[in-house]
């Protein structure tokens, strides 16, 4: 007996991920590698035979394939602790069903973080395995890049999470792409260097998220140095990730338990 | 069981108060559940119904006054509390994802139940729940009462020593209720405590042995359906149906008729210790009812005495 709550609710999660799973496919697994395919190999030789000749000496395909891994970390995590956070407060109130028993909502926050980790791990896993197979890079570093991936995926999780118990209805949850998700998947250094951008613009770029877990992905899948000191990114999205966990369970107790 | 109070009472409430901000849903009430017993709270919607099972069921924090679920406070042993009840909240919320049986499953897992335990508890509620056709149905393609049997079944997996119902038959039809109110009666043999909120007074006078009456966050009458009735109503009623425009008029030819009439917008209704008596001295009187009905006085007549409204409007 007495199994740790957040295992517990991380079970109910994944059992009901079994009904569940296919509607996930096109967004986690097919959208990612078709990214892939057209910008890394399309656009790619473009790139490489292009005036500008290949990024940073390497191929557009290498370049891109960890940025995207560690974007697609960031979109799959942030939709899991988006509209089913939501759903689970608000309309189907799955949330009170959990707290009418024994469990509390920090069994509520460590097993649904638990899960996006999980889920997180099993994407990018066969997103490495796929760019393997097109050359982007080799599998051990691959999969060491899967580490800092997954990473960001629970920083999103978290602080996203955190960012849905405030919520009254789900335009916030649009915006969140429309002005967060989407301009960081575009800006973040996924598709071209951070200095390439204007001048202005950089420092902002700096302090997303995601370009700390796309320089961590990247310099992990293609064994290049960090621009600043991997420590230091690591670091910053730990940081998130726990301030993102605490507000969450703190912000669900007082939505829930009132 | 060691940890229950000398006096064997379930739940006990002294001064209980729960504010939201400015707003004060319960106003310092007192109340007793014994063990065993079929404990209601009738009244209207907003009465603060809702408020008080949240504080019995230890997902709302006591605002003032005393409060011991199993002879525990609440604020300190939530869990623990929580660990003994089963809970029947006025929404469905069940898991929509998941089919009949799982829902069940993964609730016995929230109570930390081993998985031989809940297989075996499964089957019995299935059964009880009268869905043994549907054990691996969607919960979305189940009809109202199904999903309302379903959730009394879910709230049971942990064998608790007191269920908590609000408004276990709202939005069911007629059938589906009675369905359900058979299912808590034989709880009720079983020995298990159900409290119960309600505003609909038959289903208080099936079911509950003892209530309170609730308005505007206090408790306005306690006792069983029968003292109730008997404190508060004369024996009988006699509703009387005037056409459009006719209710002002007669009105004042009823004098003296009743020991007590109440005016309501689409009849009159005079309370009387002999119907048909009262009734035939209406017609005496020369009044002219569209219809004219004898029957014995209800909940429905004690909450109308007691707060000068109707329960359901």
């Amino acid at each position: 007996m007495t199994t740790p709550g957040a295992v517990r609710y991380f079970e109910a999660r994944a059992r009901t991920y079994r009904h569940t799973w296919r509607g996930t496919v096109i967004s986690s697994f097919a959208n990612p590698i078709m990214f892939l395919a057209a910008m890394g190999l399309g656009l790619g030789t473009l790139v490489d035979d292009g005036s500008a000749g290949a990024v940073a000496g390497i191929s557009y395909l290498s370049f891109l394939a960890p940025g995207l891994l560690a974007a697609t970390m960031m979109q799959s995590a942030t939709s899991d602790s988006a509209w089913p956070v939501m759903a689970y407060i608000k309309w189907l109130k799955t949330y009170d069903a959990v707290l009418a028993t024994p469990m509390n909502v920090r069994d509520i926050v460590a097993g649904h973080l638990s899960f996006i980790a999980a889920r997180m791990t099993f994407i990018a896993m066969v997103f490495t395995f796929i760019a393997v197979a097109f050359g982007a890079y080799d599998l051990p570093r691959g999969l060491l890049a899967v580490l800092p991936a997954v990473l960001t995926g629970l920083t999103f999780g978290a602080v996203v999470m955190a960012y849905t118990t405030r919520l009254e209805n789900d335009i916030g949850l649009s915006n969140l792409f429309r002005f967060g998700i989407v301009p960081m998947f575009l800006f973040s250094g996924v598709f071209f260097p951070i200095s390439q951008l204007p001048d202005w613009l950089e420092p902002v770029a700096f302090i997303t998220p995601l370009w700390h877990g796309v320089q961590l992905t990247r310099a992990a899948a293609l064994g290049i140095p960090t621009r600043i000191p991997a420590f230091v990114s690591v670091a910053y999205l730990v940081i998130l990730t726990v301030v993102g966990a605490i507000l969450a369970a703190r912000w669900l107790q007082r939505r829930l338990v009132s | 069981m060691n940890d229950m109070p000398a006096n064997d009472s379930m739940v006990e409430a002294r001064s209980l108060t729960k504010r939201f901000g400015e707003f004060v849903a319960v106003d310092a009430v007192d109340f007793t559940v014994a063990r065993g017993e079929a404990f209601g709270f009738l009244g209207p919607n907003g009465a603060g119904k809702s408020s008080t099972m949240k504080m019995i069921g230890a997902v709302s924090p006591v605002t003032s006054g005393e409060l011991r679920v199993f002879g525990r406070d609440p604020a300190a042993d939530g869990a623990t509390i929580r660990a003994r009840l089963g809970v029947v909240p006025q929404e469905n919320n069940l898991d929509t994802e998941l089919p009949v049986e799982e829902n069940l499953y993964i609730y016995g897992r929230y109570f930390d139940l081993p998985r031989p335990v809940i297989q075996e508890r499964i089957k019995e509620l299935i059964e009880f729940a009268q869905l043994s056709d549907r054990a691996g149905a969607k919960v979305d393609s189940l009809s109202g009462g199904m999903q309302r049997r379903l959730t009394i079944a879910r709230s049971l997996i942990n064998e608790p020593d007191m269920i908590l119902l609000d408004e276990p038959t709202t939005g069911l039809d007629p059938q589906a209720r009675h369905l359900l109110w058979d299912r808590l009666y034989r709880l009720k043999q079983q020995g298990v405590t159900l409290i119960i909120t309600t505003h609909y007074m038959d289903e208080a006078e099936q079911l509950c042995d003892r209530l309170v009456v609730m308005d505007q966050g206090r408790i306005v009458a306690e006792g069983s359906p029968r003292d109730l009735i008997a404190k508060y109503s004369p024996r009988e009623v006699v509703e009387l149906r005037f056409p459009v425009g006719e209710q002002e008029q007669a009105l004042a030819q009823l004098d003296g008729l009743a020991q007590r009439v109440e005016e309501l917008p689409d009849r009159v209704l005079l309370y009387t210790d002999d119907g048909d008596h009262t009734a035939v001295e209406v017609h005496a009187r020369g009044l002219l009812p569209e219809s004219i009905v004898v029957r014995r006085s209800t909940l429905e007549d004690v909450f109308l005495r007691l707060t000068g409204r109707t329960l359901v409007e």
